[in-house]
């Protein structure tokens, strides 16, 4: 009863802080002329105006599984409307599911994840943050879900960028890079992004880890912020005095509670230290671990080996033959809270194979 | 295997895939009923198609009931009810009427239906459970959580909605305060058994947990490698059927104890999962359908199989005898049917 991974409907998940323009992005893509049918999940009726007879209701249910894991935790309403919207199967190209402000992405994540019937027929493609540059800064400080939602993304769609500075520009910029490196960001205003930036992004398939993510490729632990435009640009504009210079040095938010630690080595690892030291990561640091993924080139494998994770749920494989062209290297990487970053790249590093 | 392969021991297991006659659907079906002695294939989107009560060349005709998916199906043996994405609950009976009972006022999905016997229609939509009995004015209920599954007791008007974390058992007519069965995680079919004294849930996880009603004690029926989506009582109660695993799994309910810490019985093993059950309504014989499209009758009392579909063919959705057990039909996830006269 498996599907190929093209025939699965591909689900983005559109999430953000109240007010972000989560609703503003919808009603773009849906009334872009892309000649695609969505079929799309809200939180509520009536909120939104939209021409679609597949928009459904969701209650944003969340299970926990029966595992002792407090964090495994899943959608039921996403297993039982992903079920129903597949009797449509045909009448839609693809689902979008809009979150509320306050949902944690993380049961969305896994439901893609944990349940049999929702991976044979569908697959998460991105989840797709909308991020207010005027009020991120200050939901950062007070909102942990924001945080969250940051952390989770694959795409991070930083909008109202025409109501703040520059200098706040940059400013809330430095502090999504602190929190997750790796999202794509994109700027936007009324939310006006290309819909090739937020949709049929492949961010979930391991086959494609990489190939979406430059910035995964360069994370080493000098890897450009995005100030390309913060800093370089502004010196040309003799007139633009009105902002403050404080961002003249390169300014590094490392933010103290969600960070990311990024992995690498040229060394071949050992596979059997590799996934005793991640199994035994995982499930001590999981509820920690927002997010996590990696590429490993393990002794005597000529295969790239991918895998990547939500809390404690884990999935990898194979991938493909490595490239003469690419350098054989281990790259891994950890988005959390409070994650214990010493004793990660210690653990990491006893796993280079003899 | 690309054929069905007799095991050794049973080289001249009976077939009787000669005598089937295939049914021409205009669409998959995902449930199978007898309304009297007509069929009715559940359709996904839309529509049900009926085989007449004396249709024996495979034809339907199509009767509207949904605009839309159709997500849910009961019957009473005279009656389907229906649920739809279109907020709509409707009843049909074997000539092909069709009658809206409900419309839910936002249009939220109708995710599950029940029927009683002597006439009473449940559905829920969310967490609203709703019945309708007679002509009095339906009555609701809100559960702590969406329901996953709703079925009425044999004996009174009694309806039991599953949900996250347990079954709550609601008495329409009664002010007294429903009964919650507890039991963590999330369940979905609920099932009386036809003696009302135990109650059965399939669950998120493979797994079904049970109560024996009388003192709420708790049996688990774990060991499935997949959800279990088709349960079937046994003619007298004796066995629970169900699909899940690739055999068909039979729980013990005959003692006072019913599964408590008994093996359940299994039969037919395939090299594919069991994916629908029926059982005979007056023999000890069940059907069960396998996700490789293989169809087997077995008897019980010994494990003897007849082979009604070959596995070639795609998995099974729906399964379903007669009411006096003359009559087999079954529906394909591709859209093929068929009617067996035994």
């Amino acid at each position: 009863m498996s599907t190929a991974a093209s025939e699965k409907i591909p689900v983005t998940v559109l999430t953000g802080y109240l007010g972000a323009g989560k609703t503003t992005l919808l009603n773009r893509i849906l009334s872009e002329n892309h000649g695609k049918k969505y079929a799309v999940i809200v939180n509520e009726f009536g909120e939104i105006g939209i021409d679609n007879d597949l928009v459904i209701g969701a209650d944003e249910e969340v299970f926990e599984m029966n595992n002792g894991c407090i964090c495994c935790t899943v959608r039921g309403d996403l297993v039982r409307i992903l079920e129903g919207l597949m009797k449509r199967k045909g009448k839609f190209d693809a689902i979008i599911l809009e979150t509320t402000g306050l949902a944690d992405p993380a049961p969305v994540a896994q439901t893609f994840f944990v349940d049999e019937d929702v991976q044979a027929a569908a697959r998460l493609d991105a989840i797709v943050t909308v991020a207010d540059a005027k009020w991120l800064s200050e939901r950062l400080k007070d909102a942990p879900e924001a945080k969250n939602q940051i952390a989770f993304a694959d795409v991070i769609v930083l909008n109202k960028t025409d109501l703040v500075s520059k200098a706040e520009l940059a400013e809330v910029e430095a502090r999504i890079r602190g929190i997750n490196p790796y999202a794509k960001l994109v700027r936007s205003e009324r939310c006006n992004v290309a819909l090739s930036d937020v949709l049929g992004r492949n961010a979930f398939d391991l086959d494609r880890i990489l190939d979406l993510e430059p910035e995964f490729l360069e994370a080493g632990d000098d890897h450009d912020h995005h100030h390309d435009h913060g800093h370089g640009d502004d010196h040309d504009h003799g007139h633009d005095h009105d902002h403050d210079h404080d961002h003249g040095g390169l300014k590094h938010y490392h933010d103290e509670e969600v960070q990311s630690v990024s992995l690498r080595t040229s060394d071949p690892l050992d596979p059997n230290k590799f996934m005793t030291w991640l199994q035994d990561l995982i499930a001590r640091d999981g509820m920690n671990i927002l997010r996590s993924k990696g590429i490993l080139s393990f002794k005597d494998d000529d295969e790239r080996y991918v895998f990547q994770g939500v809390h404690m749920m884990l999935e990898g494989d194979h991938q493909r033959e490595w490239r003469d062209d690419e350098p054989r290297e281990s790259r891994v990487v950890f988005i959390g809270r409070d994650l214990p970053e010493e004793a990660i790249r210690e653990g990491f590093a006893t796993c280079v194979a003899a | 295997m690309s054929t069905f392969d007799p095991r050794p021991e049973a080289a001249s297991i009976a077939s009787v895939t000669d005598r089937v006659v295939p049914v021409k659907l205009a669409q998959p079906a995902f449930a199978v009923h007898f309304l009297g002695d007509a069929v009715a294939f559940v359709g996904s989107v839309e529509s049900v198609m009926l085989a007449g009560a004396g249709e024996t060349s495979g034809e339907t005709s199509v009767v509207a009931a949904h605009g839309g998916g159709i997500l849910c199906t009961a019957s009473d043996g005279r009656r389907l009810v229906t649920g739809g994405d279109d907020g709509k609950v409707v009843i049909l009976d074997a000539a092909g009427n069709a009658e809206t009972v409900a419309a839910d006022v936002k249009r939220r999905w109708i995710d599950n239906v029940a029927l009683q016997s002597d006439g009473a229609v449940a559905w829920s939509a969310g967490k609203t459970a709703t019945v309708q009995s007679g002509r009095q004015e339906a009555k609701s209920f809100d559960t702590q959580s969406t329901a996953g599954g709703l079925a009425f007791a044999p004996k009174g008007l009694r309806l039991a909605i599953a949900h996250y974390n347990g079954v709550t058992l609601w008495f329409p007519n009664m002010a007294a305060k429903p009964e919650v069965l507890e039991w963590k995680g999330s369940h979905h079919a609920v099932t009386f058994s036809g003696d009302n004294r135990f109650l059965v849930t399939a669950m998120h996880e493979p797994a079904l947990h049970g109560w024996r009603l009388v003192d709420s004690k708790h049996m688990r029926m774990t060991g499935y490698p997949g959800r279990v989506r088709s349960m079937a009582w046994t003619a007298g109660g004796k066995f629970l059927a169900t699909s899940g695993a690739d055999t068909i799994i039979l729980w013990p309910f005959a003692s006072k104890d019913g599964p408590m810490g008994k093996e359940p019985m299994m039969l037919a093993p395939m090299k594919s999962r069991v994916s629908a059950v029926a059982c005979h309504p007056r023999q000890e014989i069940l059907a069960a359908g396998y996700e490789d499209g293989t169809i087997l009758m077995v008897r019980i009392a010994d494990g003897a199989e007849i082979l009604v579909r070959r596995n070639a063919g795609d998995a099974v959705t729906a399964l379903a005898f007669g009411p006096k057990g003359t009559r087999l039909a079954f529906a394909s996830e591709g859209g093929e049917a068929g009617l067996l006269d035994l």
